[in-house]
Order: structure tokens, then C-alpha cells, then sequence
């Protein structure tokens, strides 16, 4: 587990990030050069570029690139500086201040204070971002107490705050051309003003996003590139041919296909990467409604989890990008407790349990029949959904595959049309921000990516609600500690993969990945050698 | 029928194929003996290449034995193309003798409304129907019997219209033979030789809409079909190309044998073309 320390986590350690890095690469050899333009792509093409008014992955990555946020997170989520050079927390837990860096200034040349600090939080991402409003909303006051400071006052101390700062969650936007004006409509969202080390030039529409370095980038001498083009590709093998080909660089989120990747890691010029996903740490399950039985039966539910052998899914599924599950929590999460671990692959104790569950089997040798709609996230989902009926079937349990379109799978899993589905959610690195909504039963609704489930247990709300409320992390870890512990032995869920996502670029390219959040990061430091 | 069979074995193709045909389906008929289990049983390691592994034609991307998914596929591609035929022959044959017999403005009720799904490409309208209803056996089998009813009714019409007005149906007229009777017992039989010919070639056709359907991914996802097989490797085809080949191969002697009979049996049936060349007449 990783903790935030509570105050004073300070300057000292404030420039230090970015000349390491440099300073690193420097030791292998690698000296940072001015110059040249990183070719990648972005798939679907975004509807919009401007972060908090859409907050899909395209938008946050390519935005991401326009944009800044107060903070960044390494692989441990450990918030280092950004448009805040130092940040202090009161030792009640209520009072956030965050000291800015200097001479930071906007894409149109007005230079970015407190002032747009407390804007965008309190104002714009409180506005257009409902991730955001859900946590922005226990700030009491934000107060800019001086150009380069900016202070923010909780009503009661919520410990994971200090992860709500990254770009793709809170962007700072510039106050002069959003206040008064319809946040949705405003010129500014057709043409993104932001601090990142690239400005917005050039979109045409299904063809390519062209941003330029940005000359008044207040890092000395950085970005090192003097422009990133996105190529909008749709088709998945186009999209492989032009980074096989190298009329792109680099390839991220699902550009490249699962099954293509060990041709990529094969190829010499080519680095694979698998980490920058720690920050969103996904995590995907097969959900169970518990409201058809025997689903209903937690040694049904412990069994069908002995069914299922991960590693084979995480190995030759998904080629190994991704790893088992463990339980409820992904390890990159907060709190992430090891020795919480959800019932192993073992088909004879699967059996003994259903047998003792009083579900024989007839003469086919099948216990029970139930459905399984498939995720119509692509072939590798509709892999797994017939993985998953061989692995039941072992057990005697047969699984009657469904397939449905997006628009389907969306309404039925919200709806709790459906015996068994898979699910993937982020879990944004802290259980308060991305756990406790698929098991809580406060959070029981028909709405997508609640908990669709129904499962319910009282001691796990209330252990949730102590972690969410408490202000002292050994606190919060005794209760997700707790909370793991039950949840691996009731299996709500069956939890199948820790996901990620392959990052395939040129080794030419350096310093791709450096933080938890990878190719969401600003590329202030990329460089071409 | 001796004749017959001389006429069709006069065609060197057609025999070919009804040889090709009867092997797919031996196989087909005897694959729960030749590969007992369910061909989505993961046997063997995956992406083992054929040969190896004591796998025949290899296993696909789960460790699933590709031969036994072409056997046990040839029963569900064979289904399908029989199955829906037959429903389309039957509202086909239907639709065809009501407005060949009856003429008039029943007759261009009837085309029109042939003309109507004709007009509209067969293949989009398949994904749409069987997208509509979500993909199962039934409903793959309803969407090709819509999308290929048109030719045969328009065929059955054709006949129909020649036919009624022969002496023979006059005299069944005048006999005072109810019209249904007329339409089975005189007329329908007469008309059967396109017909038939007709339908080895739907079979094919059907064989080939299911295995594109499945290939999109609007397969039946419990019936283990060739279209599936072809699709599921078809994304790995250049790590494992014996996924799809083997099972492309599958359906091309299956198409291209019903294609060859199909067209031994038009020889056959055929009346008009010159046989015993250079004998008697």
C-alpha cells in the first residue's frame, strides 16, 4: 500500500522529478534533444478535446497534452509537483494549500494564477465532470490567497483529496475564457487554452489532430518535440501496419489489439510497455446477479471462482498484458491488501462445494443452467465468454452464451437483466474513489457501473463508510483490510484480471512512461534520440 | 431413374461432388464418434500447429482441436443450409404458385412484394434481421430463408405461368379437379426440376451466409459453426494460419460440391439438351 504523508510534503523534492529523469537518461547515455515531431494515434477519434467536457480516454490523452493539473502521480501514486511546486495539509486533514509555480502561462499568453485554480475546481470541473462533483463537493471554500497560492477548505477530512489533481481529473482551465459563459458552448472548448507544453493547432475531422510546441512553456527548454500528431485510425490492422511500418511512433490504450501484441515485442526497434495504468488501475470481473439463484448461494459463487483458472486468462487471453486478480482490490490500488486473496483454481473443491450446495447433477452431468451476455468489447471478450463456459462446464455448471450490442449490454447490465456479464471499472487508485461503488448497497441502482449486482452486506457498508471518513490513513487501511477479508470470502464477484493496456513505441522515442497515469502525461519530457 | 443417373454421371464434375458431398456428410453424421466430447473442449495447449500435440489440423486459440471443430461444425453449416432451404423453398414455392396459378392482379400483388425484398441487398438485410432478434440457430435460420425465398418464388411463378395453360391442366379443369389438387398433383410436380436444381445451389448459398454471419460475430455463440471457426482466426491468422485455412478449405469443397451437383442435376433434369449423341434419339 502506498500512503500519503500528511503535511509538509515539500519543496525540497520539487524540481527534483524532471531533472532526474533527464539526469537518467544522461547516465544511459541519452541526452535529451530539441526537435522532431511524435507521429501516434488516437482511437475513436474524440468528440471534443477539451478535458472535463468529455472524459473518455482520447480526450484525456490527447488533452492531457494541452492540459495540467495541479499534481502528478509515480507508479506508487505518489503525487509529485506540477502546476503546484509544493502543497501543505492541515494537521486536522481540512485545509489544502497548494503553492503554484512561476511564470506559468496560458496557450493565449495570460499568465495562469490562484484565481484559475480555484475556478476550475470549484466552478468548471464542479460544472461538467460528475467523477469530480462527487468529491469536489465536500470543499467548503476555495480561496486564492495570493496569485501563486491557493487554499481549499474541506467540511470534513476526506483522506484521498490529494489524488483528485491530475489532469484527467481536474485540468486547470483558464477563468478569463469560461467565467460567464455556457462551459459546454464556449469558443474555448472548439479550440483548447491550456498550460501543457503543446497548443492546440490543427483537427481535421477523421483524419488527424495536429499540437505544436508551445515556446512560452514555463519548464526551460522543454518540450523537447516540436509537435505531436494524433492520425485517427479506425481499423485495427491499419492501425498495426502504420506502427509496423513507422509512419507512427507510438501506439497506446486499445490501438493495439491483445493478439497482435507479441508480434509488436518481437520486433527489435519496438519497446512494449504494459505499466501507466496504475493511476486508473483497472480491474475486471465476471458480475454475478445475485438475485437469480443459485447465484444467490455464496458456495456457488466460491466454486464457479475455483472454476476459473486466471492465469490462463491473463497469459493466453490477453497475452499476458494484465495479471491475475487477487481479490476485490487491484494491488496498484490504495490499501491493496495481499493476504486477502479470493478462493484459488482448484476444480475438485469446486465440485465438493456445489455438491454440499445440494445441486447435483443429472444425467448430462449439468447442476444448473445459467446465461452469460458477453461484453461486446471485442473478439477477446467473446474469448473469454467461451473460456468461461468450458471452465464451468468442468464443474458441471453449463453457461449459455448471449450475444448483444453495446447499446444492449449497457441497458441490460443496468437494468440487472442478466444472470452473469463481465465488467471492467477503474478504481482510480483509492477504494473510496473507485471500489466502494460495486459493493456497497447504498449504491444498489439501475444504473451502469453501480452496484449491479445487489449484493449487500451491512458490515461491508460500514467498514466502506469508516475508510471514506476517516482521516488517518492506518485507519482506513485497518478497515479496507477488513473489508478485503470479507469480500474474498463472500466473492460478491469473480474477479478475473488486473487489466492494462499496451504502450508499443519506437525505441528512438524515451521517456514515454514516467508517471502512474503513462500516456496521459504532458510528454513535456519526451524526446526523440 | 436409371436414366437419370446415367445423365448425371455423363457429367464428370457433378459426380465429383455428389463424392465430396457424401464425405462431408459421413463426417458430419459420425464426428460425436470420431471426436467424442464438445468440440469446445480445450484439448491440447494453444496454438499448437497441426501435427503436433497429437492434433490433426492443430488447436485454435483456447487449445480447442480445429478438426474437431470442422466436424462437429459440418453438422450446425449443414443444419443451417438444409433447414433454411427448406423454409425458403416452402415460402418460395408458396408465394411462386399463388401468383403463377392465380395471374392477375393477385400476380402482381405477389411480385411486387417479391420485388420488395429483392431491391434490398440480401447479405444487410440477414445482419439486420439476425442483430434484430439476437443471434441463435432459429433466428439465423429464419434470416436466410427471408433472404432467399425471392428466386425460388420467382422461378415457381415462371413454371407455373407455362404450365397452366397446357392441355393436361385444361383437362383437369374440365374434370372438375379442385384448384389445390390441380396446383399438387398436376401442375407442382411438373415444375419440380428447376426447383430442385434451384435448391442444391441455396444450400450452398445458405452454407455461405451462415459462415459470414458467424464470421461478423452474429453467430449462434453455443453452435461451434465454420463461419465461427474461420472468424475467431481470422485475428490471429499470421501467428496461426491453420485456424482459418482449414475450415475455409471446409467450406469451399462444400459450396463448390453442392455447386458441381447442382449443376449435374440441371444436366440431368434438363430435357433439351442433346444426349446419346450419335445414337438413337
Amino acid at each position: 500500500m502506498t500512503t500519503l504523508s500528511r503535511r509538509g510534503l515539500m519543496a525540497a523534492a520539487a524540481t527534483l522529478p524532471v531533472l532526474w529523469r533527464v539526469e537518467d537518461a544522461i547516465a544511459q547515455g541519452v541526452q535529451p534533444k530539441r526537435g522532431g515531431t511524435l507521429t501516434t494515434i488516437v482511437n475513436p477519434e474524440p468528440p471534443v478535446l477539451h478535458i472535463g467536457v468529455n472524459n473518455q480516454a482520447p480526450t484525456l490523452i490527447v488533452g492531457g497534452k494541452m492540459f495540467q493539473g495541479l499534481l502528478r502521480y509515480d507508479a506508487q501514486l505518489k503525487p509529485l509537483p506540477e502546476l503546484a511546486k509544493s502543497w501543505e495539509v492541515s494537521a486536522d486533514g481540512l485545509e489544502y494549500t497548494f503553492h503554484l509555480q512561476e511564470n506559468v502561462k496560458f496557450h493565449d499568453g495570460k499568465p495562469m494564477t490562484s484565481e484559475d485554480v480555484v475556478f476550475s475546481i470549484m466552478k468548471f470541473h464542479m460544472e461538467v465532470s460528475p467523477r469530480a462533483r462527487g468529491v469536489f463537493a465536500r470543499i467548503k471554500e476555495g480561496v486564492a490567497v495570493n496569485p501563486t497560492t491557493a487554499k481549499f477548505v474541506l467540511s470534513e477530512p476526506f483522506e484521498p483529496f490529494l489524488l483528485m489533481f491530475d489532469v484527467t481529473v481536474s485540468a486547470i482551465v483558464p477563468k478569463h475564457l469560461f467565467e460567464g459563459q455556457d462551459f459546454r458552448q464556449a469558443p474555448a472548448v472548439a479550440r483548447p487554452v491550456g498550460t501543457g507544453p503543446f497548443k492546440f493547432a490543427e483537427w481535421q475531422r477523421g483524419n488527424f489532430i495536429k499540437l505544436e510546441r508551445f515556446d512560452e512553456y514555463w519548464k526551460p527548454g522543454q518540450p523537447y518535440l516540436d509537435a505531436i500528431i494524433y492520425r485517427v485510425v479506425p481499423d485495427s490492422q491499419s492501425r498495426r501496419l502504420a506502427l509496423e511500418s513507422g509512419q507512427v511512433i507510438l501506439t497506446q490504450s486499445n490501438d493495439i489489439e491483445p493478439f497482435d501484441v507479441p508480434q509488436m515485442r518481437a520486433r527489435p526497434n519496438l519497446e512494449v510497455k504494459t505499466t501507466g495504468w496504475e493511476y486508473m488501475g483497472p480491474l475486471m470481473w465476471v458480475e454475478f446477479n445475485h438475485r437469480v439463484k443459485p447465484l444467490d448461494d455464496v458456495r456457488v459463487r466460491r466454486a464457479l471462482t475455483m472454476a476459473v483458472n486466471r492465469d490462463f486468462i491473463a497469459q493466453r487471453l490477453w497475452f499476458g498484458i494484465g495479471k491475475p486478480a487477487t481479490g476485490p482490490f487491484n494491488s496498484s490500488t490504495r490499501f491493496y491488501d495481499a493476504s486477502a486473496k479470493a478462493p484459488g483454481f482448484d476444480v475438485n473443491a469446486a465440485k465438493a462445494l456445489l455438491d454440499e450446495a445440494g445441486l447435483k447433477p443429472n444425467a448430462q452431468g449439468v447442476r444448473f443452467t445459467i446465461k452469460h451476455m458477453s461484453l461486446p468489447y471485442g473478439e477477446v471478450f467473446t474469448r473469454l465468454g467461451e473460456f468461461l463456459r468450458q471452465a464451468f462446464r468442468q464443474v458441471g455448471v453449463d453457461l449459455q452464451l448471449e450475444s448483444v450490442d453495446v447499446g444492449t449490454w449497457s441497458q441490460r447490465t443496468a437494468n440487472w437483466d442478466f444472470d452473469t456479464t463481465i465488467n471492467y471499472l477503474y478504481q482510480y487508485g483509492d477504494p473510496t474513489l473507485g471500489v466502494e461503488r460495486s459493493y456497497v448497497s447504498t449504491n444498489i441502482k439501475k444504473i451502469l457501473f453501480s452496484n449491479v449486482s445487489g449484493y449487500a452486506n451491512p458490515q461491508v457498508d460500514e467498514l466502506f463508510a469508516k475508510g471514506r471518513d476517516a482521516a488517518d490513513p492506518k485507519v482506513r487501511q485497518e478497515a479496507f483490510s477488513a473489508v478485503q477479508k470479507i469480500l474474498v470470502s463472500d466473492v460478491p464477484l469473480l474477479w478475473l484480471m488486473e487489466m492494462s493496456f499496451p504502450t508499443i513505441y519506437d525505441k528512438k522515442l524515451n521517456n514515454v512512461i514516467t508517471t502512474g497515469a503513462g500516456v496521459h502525461a504532458s510528454f513535456d519530457d519526451v524526446f526523440l534520440a | 431413374m436409371k436414366t437419370f443417373w446415367r445423365n448425371f454421371a455423363r457429367n464428370r464434375g457433378a459426380v465429383v461432388g455428389l463424392v465430396i458431398l457424401v464425405l462431408v456428410l459421413i463426417v458430419a453424421l459420425t464426428a460425436p464418434w470420431i471426436f467424442p466430447g464438445s468440440p469446445w473442449d480445450m484439448a491440447g495447449a494453444p496454438f499448437a500447429p497441426p501435427g503436433e500435440d497429437g492434433m490433426l489440423l492443430g488447436t485454435d486459440s483456447l487449445g480447442r482441436d480445429v478438426a474437431a471443430g470442422i466436424a462437429h461444425g459440418a453438422r450446425v453449416s449443414l443444419l443451417v443450409g438444409a433447414v433454411s432451404t427448406v423454409v425458403s423453398l416452402v415460402i418460395g414455392i408458396g408465394l411462386g404458385a399463388i401468383a403463377g396459378y392465380l395471374g392477375g392482379w393477385v400476380d402482381d400483388v405477389v411480385m411486387r412484394f417479391t420485388e420488395f425484398f429483392q431491391t434490398i441487398p440480401s447479405f444487410v438485410l440477414a445482419i439486420l434481421l439476425v442483430a434484430i432478434f439476437t443471434p441463435t440457430i432459429q433466428s439465423i435460420v429464419f434470416a436466410i430463408a427471408v433472404v432467399s425465398w425471392p428466386p425460388v418464388a420467382r422461378v415457381v411463378r415462371a413454371e407455373f405461368l407455362s404450365l397452366r395453360s397446357r392441355e393436361f391442366v385444361q383437362a383437369s379443369e374440365v374434370l372438375g379437379k379442385s384448384r389445390i389438387s390441380i396446383v399438387l398433383g398436376d401442375i407442382l410436380p411438373n415444375a419440380l426440376s428447376p426447383i430442385v436444381v434451384l435448391s442444391s445451389l441455396m444450400v450452398a448459398s445458405a452454407i455461405l451466409l451462415e459462415s459470414a454471419l458467424s464470421f461478423l460475430g452474429l453467430g449462434d455463440p453455443n453452435m461451434m459453426s465454420w463461419g465461427f471457426l474461420i472468424g475467431s482466426g481470422r485475428s490471429v491468422i499470421r501467428m496461426a494460419w491453420w485456424m482459418s485455412v482449414f475450415p475455409g478449405i471446409a467450406i469451399f469443397l462444400t459450396v463448390l460440391s453442392l455447386n458441381l451437383v447442382g449443376e449435374g442435376l440441371s444436366d440431368a433434369l434438363n430435357p433439351r439438351l442433346p444426349r446419346n449423341r450419335g445414337g438413337k434419339p
